[in-house]
């Protein structure tokens, strides 16, 4: 087996880097324009950041090497965490909803993970689905939680400051945006730190890294869990915005479209799983609108084009450019 | 007693279902080393094949005993046009890229046949009811059983002795065994891979289609089976061990007797025995019942 060793440059040391700067400027003009917008770009965009927040955390997994076929199980968690403070003891605060979603993903995740970080190509991939499955499996059958109809919940206060009607949407809509924020900087920090950089070290050759001194176990199990977490959050939101969660989000088609977000847009930056969400949901409500029955059609054939023409995803357009 | 007997009896039916529709996967896995995902889809396409040859030869007013011969014929059909359809077409330009990346590829093969078939067949259910009722039934003690399952367990059966003897005996089959065994020195000794490749997937397809044709008459065939099927046949396979014909076995009656008897006695977990199962698989033996492991390679 021939493995290609790519030399990675590290960036030379800037005050803030590029990344960082369109960060920030995302964060303030969505912040701003947000009560501009009309209700249903502010929906889309809410699922669209919260869908990338998912992704974000696969394309962690994918820097480390690894594909998961599961990440619905965490999103799905997340969603049924946040829906089930709302439904069984009446909480309806965004924050604390999120963090239930945060925590029981992340929980999950530091013991499954201990399995998984054993696990590459293929079998992690098979495992992670398995795992979503039996979750699926169970929330199909209980009916406390609605079976397969899943059930409804919305957020009435923003860390216990009660919103009126008018201001529910957007404080949603502004969570999201901050969220999707720290996550975007929190990952983008995380990777150019000593443990990150190891990442696509072990994707590159895992021995080596061993020989060098550094668990790849570990870094697998932290990545694990960071993408977990984030697939928790994602699914809170998502829940939150749509007011309804069901046993769907644990299905492995949902991962499947996770894992066409993540290799449509490419891990060449943290910005990618964003810009490949909102693309992805802005053709998916026009195409649900006119053509339902082409949808995975246009799906299948991109992901083909993208594997066979441009392995790096969407993203590696631009670096490609700057490089030339 | 009687419960026990109903157990074994619904285990070996839907044993030898599983059977079918997994052994295509798992023969494509042990030759090409392709996960194929699409393998659901084939399966459905299989399916709505059978209800339109099925369909079409009724509607003749032609013999219904006759309409068995559809069912296979329209596999047959299917793994002729599909399978060198996606092996010249697709799947030969990717050869030699990572098994994951291999995943991906069938994924989006998955997703294109997801929407074709709709495309030729519509969204409504289509059903081939007449070939299953066709048989009456049998009874077992005070169970009664469509004749049509104890079709399908002989079948099964057929299908499993004959891809052994193929394989164990025929010099087609030592050839496939060589190329499982090391692709580059049997491209050396004169084999011609591309071929045994583009043999191996069409008939892995035209099982996947066989499994749905056969199925179709017991279900209502609508959009939506692919991804319920997909899943079941991976734990089968997983549950096996990826490759082996052996193993595509065992794990059909692992998952087939759990499922019965979670149906009988547990109705809660029936949905997610199957991948508690595989889950369990996967954490104690990685690489599946019956098939070696493998050492790494630096």
């Amino acid at each position: 087996m021939n493995q290609t060793v790519s030399i990675q440059k590290r960036p030379p040391a800037q005050g803030t880097d590029r990344t960082t700067i369109v960060l920030l400027a995302a964060l303030v003009v969505l912040l701003v324009a947000g009560p501009l917008l009309p209700r249903w770009a502010m929906f889309m965009l809410n699922v669209s950041l919260s869908w990338g927040t998912v992704v974000l955390g696969m394309l962690l997994l994918m820097r480390t090497g690894l594909v998961s076929f599961g990440q619905g199980l965490y999103y799905c968690l997340g969603a049924y965490a946040a829906g089930a403070l709302h439904h069984f003891y009446g909480i309806a605060d965004i924050m604390v909803m999120l963090l239930a979603s945060l925590a029981l993903a992340a929980a999950v995740a530091a013991v499954l993970g201990l399995l998984l970080a054993k696990y590459r190509s293929i079998f992690f991939a098979m495992l992670s689905l398995a795992f979503s499955m039996i979750l699926f499996g169970l929330l199909v059958k209980t009916s406390a939680l609605g079976s397969t109809d899943g059930f409804g919940l919305s957020a009435k206060t923003l860390a216990g400051i009660t919103l009126g009607e008018r201001w529910e949407r957007y404080a949603l809509f502004a969570t999201t945006v901050v969220v999707a924020f720290c996550a975007a900087f929190g990952v983008h920090r995380y990777l150019s730190s000593h443990q990150g950089r190891l990442a696509g070290a072990i994707r590159d050759n895992e021995l080596r890294v061993e020989y060098m001194g550094a668990s790849v176990r570990r870094v697998i199990h932290v990545n694990y869990v960071i993408a977990a977490s984030l697939a928790g959050i994602g699914g809170g939101l998502v829940g939150i915005s749509i007011g309804h969660v069901d046993p769907e989000m644990a299905f492995w088609t949902t991962s499947g479209e996770f894992v066409f977000i993540a290799i449509l847009s490419g891990t060449g930056s943290v910005l990618a799983p964003f810009l490949g969400a909102t693309i992805f949901e802005s053709v998916r409500s026009f195409a649900y609108e006119y053509s339902p029955n082409t949808w995975q059609l246009i799906l299948g054939v991109t992901m083909l084009l993208v594997i066979m023409f441009l392995p790096g995803g969407l993203w590696s357009v631009f670096t490609r450019r700057k490089a030339a | 007693m009687n419960q026990f007997l109903a157990i074994v009896i619904d285990g070996i039916i839907y044993s030898s279902w599983l059977f079918i529709i997994a052994v295509g996967l798992t023969l494509i896995y042990g030759v090409m080393k392709i996960l194929n995902v699409a393998h659901g889809s084939l399966y459905a396409l299989g399916a709505y094949a059978a209800t339109a040859f099925g369909g079409y030869w009724l509607a003749q007013g032609h013999p219904p005993m006759g309409s068995y011969g559809m069912l296979v014929l329209a596999a047959v059909f299917v793994g002729l046009i599909a399978g060198p359809l996606i092996e010249r077409g697709l799947l030969r330009l990717v050869y030699g890229k990572e098994e994951v990346v291999l995943v991906l590829v069938t994924y989006a093969v998955f997703l294109i046949l997801e929407d074709l078939t709709k495309l030729a067949f519509g969204v409504d259910p289509l059903s081939i009811p007449e070939p299953y009722g066709l048989l009456g039934s049998f009874e077992v003690g005070e169970l009664m059983y469509p004749t049509y399952s104890l079709v399908l367990v002989v079948l099964s059966l057929l299908v499993a002795v004959g891809l052994a003897l193929i394989l164990n005996r025929t010099r087609q089959g030592k050839i496939l065994q060589a190329v499982i065994h090391d692709r580059e020195m049997s491209a050396a000794m004169g084999i011609n891979v591309g071929r045994v490749y583009l043999v191996t997937f069409t008939v892995g397809v035209m099982l996947a289609a066989l499994g749905g044709a056969l199925t179709a008459p017991t279900i209502s065939v609508q959009p939506g089976i692919a991804a319920e099927v997909i899943v079941l046949a991976f734990a089968v396979v997983v549950i096996g061990g990826l490759g082996s014909l052996g193993g595509a076995a065992l794990g059909a009656v692992i998952v087939g007797m759990v499922r019965a008897w979670a149906v009988h006695k547990w109705p809660e977990v029936e949905l997610f025995s199957v991948y508690a199962v595989m889950a369990l698989v996967l954490i104690v033996r990685p690489q599946g019942l019956f098939a070696a492991p493998e050492a790494r390679k630096i």
